[in-house]
């Protein structure tokens, strides 16, 4: 009677680890399939080589004109962009995230809930709001003139890109290091205070290595996406930045779509290695602490 | 709060609300523009009524994410039950490794990965274009199921597994003792799941964008499309009533949770 209910409650698993293995797992094996071969899918490397080696020039601002590898500069300026918002949003973020863990318990959750309203906001359409804020004629600079400054010029450059980054995945990274925090034993923290810590190096000592696990998935929810975006380089970038999710969106359009899986699957391969290295890096400062 | 701490999040409110509150006046204007205001008018409003497109986008972007909520929630939850039976260390690693695949790789990636799959075995049969309704369905279901699961399987692990036993033992069977003793108990997972896979879904740009067909827009691709022309603030009018209607349906999930409290 028992090992009946057994087998007929693992009788559920199946319907979804064979949707698992139909729609998650051969998928990406098609992205290495069409990474590996040409349009009439013949063995080739050529796409990944191209990803390596395509070159084009580039006109620099002095009238210079050089030489670059097209993707390996797409890949390094998506990889710089993505790794500075992930910053700013860390060091943006863990205040709010320490903040909110202090407070009573309703406050904590209002505040939450208000954490959490802008991410319910269509995404496309809070980028393009950033856009109608930067523009040279936008908000920001009609405030700037009105108040006797001089405007800036933002839209278009790297930094408005950052700015767009920022806003749009600044909760992904104050939600879990605030979920990890509201958890901390508040003794803890009396106790160091006991023990003679001031403030400051209660939050070294004492805050920051437990909230590690918070500070590293954090920092995966905001690389991730920052990394792979493709809408928010194109408006707010005014389409100057191409980052990796531009070149892959670009060629899918193109219907190149084997060249769009060589990108995806470089992408993906990279990511995999820096998430491995990174909870390698994580788990080493967790365990050598305690 | 200290004041250090009330003005520093203050000023981090106003970061994230800034947008928001000027999409919500610039909906109002009067003029076309989106960053001079002329006037009071809800002229924007009555064209986002006219425009048909728009507004059949909105009814494909629900019916969508209600069937991709309901069919992710029922086969999440069947799977969750069946993983918590599985006594093979290993074969239940690898399960929690694919389960996470959809939630740790870019969106990018799992939009790219199955519309290649798509295209290709369209191309099998012939089509030439094999992407629709059906795809777009498949990808949000994969893509909603990992979080249902991981709502579910929570609330499984704090059940008292003596509970079932001792109404199979006073004679229900297996199933009968799932509806009457289990499912109960971890119902406010499967109902948060649910939520979550359904606002994901609606919310989700992405994965759609790569999967959809010709014939099939949801809202995010019809705003997708909206913003690569010159936006007017119809599109803002649209933002608006979106987040009010976000707004009450948070609200009364919150008040649905006060009650439940209390009960």
């Amino acid at each position: 009677m028992r090992t009946k209910a057994t087998r007929l409650q693992k009788l559920l698993l199946y319907p979804y680890g064979l949707w698992a293995i139909l729609f998650i797992v051969v998928p990406l094996a098609f992205i290495a399939y069409y990474a590996f071969t040409d349009n009439s899918f013949a063995f080739t490397t050529e796409n990944i080589t191209r990803f390596f080696t395509a070159t084009s020039s580039v006109t620099a601002e002095d009238g210079s004109v050089s030489e670059v590898h097209t993707y390996l500069l797409i890949f390094a300026r998506s990889l710089k962009l993505a790794v500075v918002s992930t910053v700013i949003c860390l060091l943006l973020g863990y205040p709010v995230a320490y903040i909110i863990s202090r407070c009573n318990a309703r406050l904590q959750s209002s505040l939450i809930t208000i954490i959490m309203i802008p991410m319910w906001m269509n995404f496309l359409i809070r980028t393009y709001a950033w856009m109608t804020i930067l523009q040279d004629t936008g908000i920001l600079n009609s405030a700037l003139t009105a108040l006797g400054l001089s405007p800036l010029h933002i839209i278009g450059t790297e930094s408005a890109v950052v700015i767009g980054m920022v806003y749009d995945y600044l909760p992904y990274m104050i939600l879990p290091i605030y979920s990890v925090m509201a958890k901390l034993d508040v003794k803890l923290i009396e106790a160091a205070r006991d023990l003679g810590c001031n403030g400051f190096s209660t939050l070294r000592r004492v805050i920051w290595p437990l909230s590690l696990p918070g500070v590293l998935s954090g920092v995966t929810m905001v690389l991730i996406p920052s990394v792979s975006t493709f809408y928010i380089s194109q408006k707010l970038g005014s389409g100057k930045f191409f980052l990796i999710g531009d070149a892959i969106e670009g060629q899918y359009v193109a219907n190149n779509l084997h060249f769009a899986a060589a990108i995806a699957f470089v992408m993906m391969i990279a990511l995999l290695t820096a998430m491995a290295l990174l909870r390698a890096l994580a788990d080493r400062k967790v365990s050598g602490r305690s | 709060m200290k004041t250090a701490s009330k003005i520093y999040m203050t000023l981090a409110f106003i970061f994230l609300f800034a947008p928001i509150v000027i999409m919500l006046i610039f909906s109002f204007n009067e003029a076309k523009s989106l960053s001079v205001f002329s006037g009071f008018s809800l002229k924007w409003y009555q064209e986002l009524m006219r425009d048909r497109e728009t507004l059949k986008s909105v009814k494909n972007t629900l019916v969508l994410a209600a069937s991709a909520s309901l069919i992710s929630t029922v086969m999440g939850t069947a799977a969750a039950v069946g993983m918590m039976k599985l006594r093979r260390r290993r074969v239940r690693k690898a399960i929690d490794t694919v389960t996470n695949i959809p939630m740790v790789n870019p969106d990018i990636i799992t939009g790219i990965s199955l519309m290649l799959m798509f295209v290709f075995v369209g191309r099998l049969f012939g089509s030439a274009s094999s992407l629709s309704f059906g795809t777009m369905l498949i990808a949000h279901i994969t893509f909603c199921l990992p979080y249902v699961i991981l709502q579910v399987i929570p609330k499984l692990e704090q059940m008292d597994p003596s509970l079932s036993e001792a109404a199979r033992d006073l004679g229900c069977t297996p199933v009968r003792a799932f509806f009457l003793v289990e499912l109960p108990e971890i119902l406010p997972g499967i109902l948060t799941g649910a939520i979550m896979a359904f606002t994901l879904s609606l919310d989700d740009f992405v994965i759609s964008y790569f999967t959809a067909g010709n014939g099939f827009q949801t809202l995010p691709i019809r705003i997708y499309g909206m913003t690569k022309k010159t936006v007017t603030p119809k599109m803002y009018a649209l933002a608006t009533l979106i987040f009010f209607a976000i707004l009450l349906l948070l609200l009364l999930s919150n008040l649905a949770e006060r009650k439940g409290e209390k009960e």
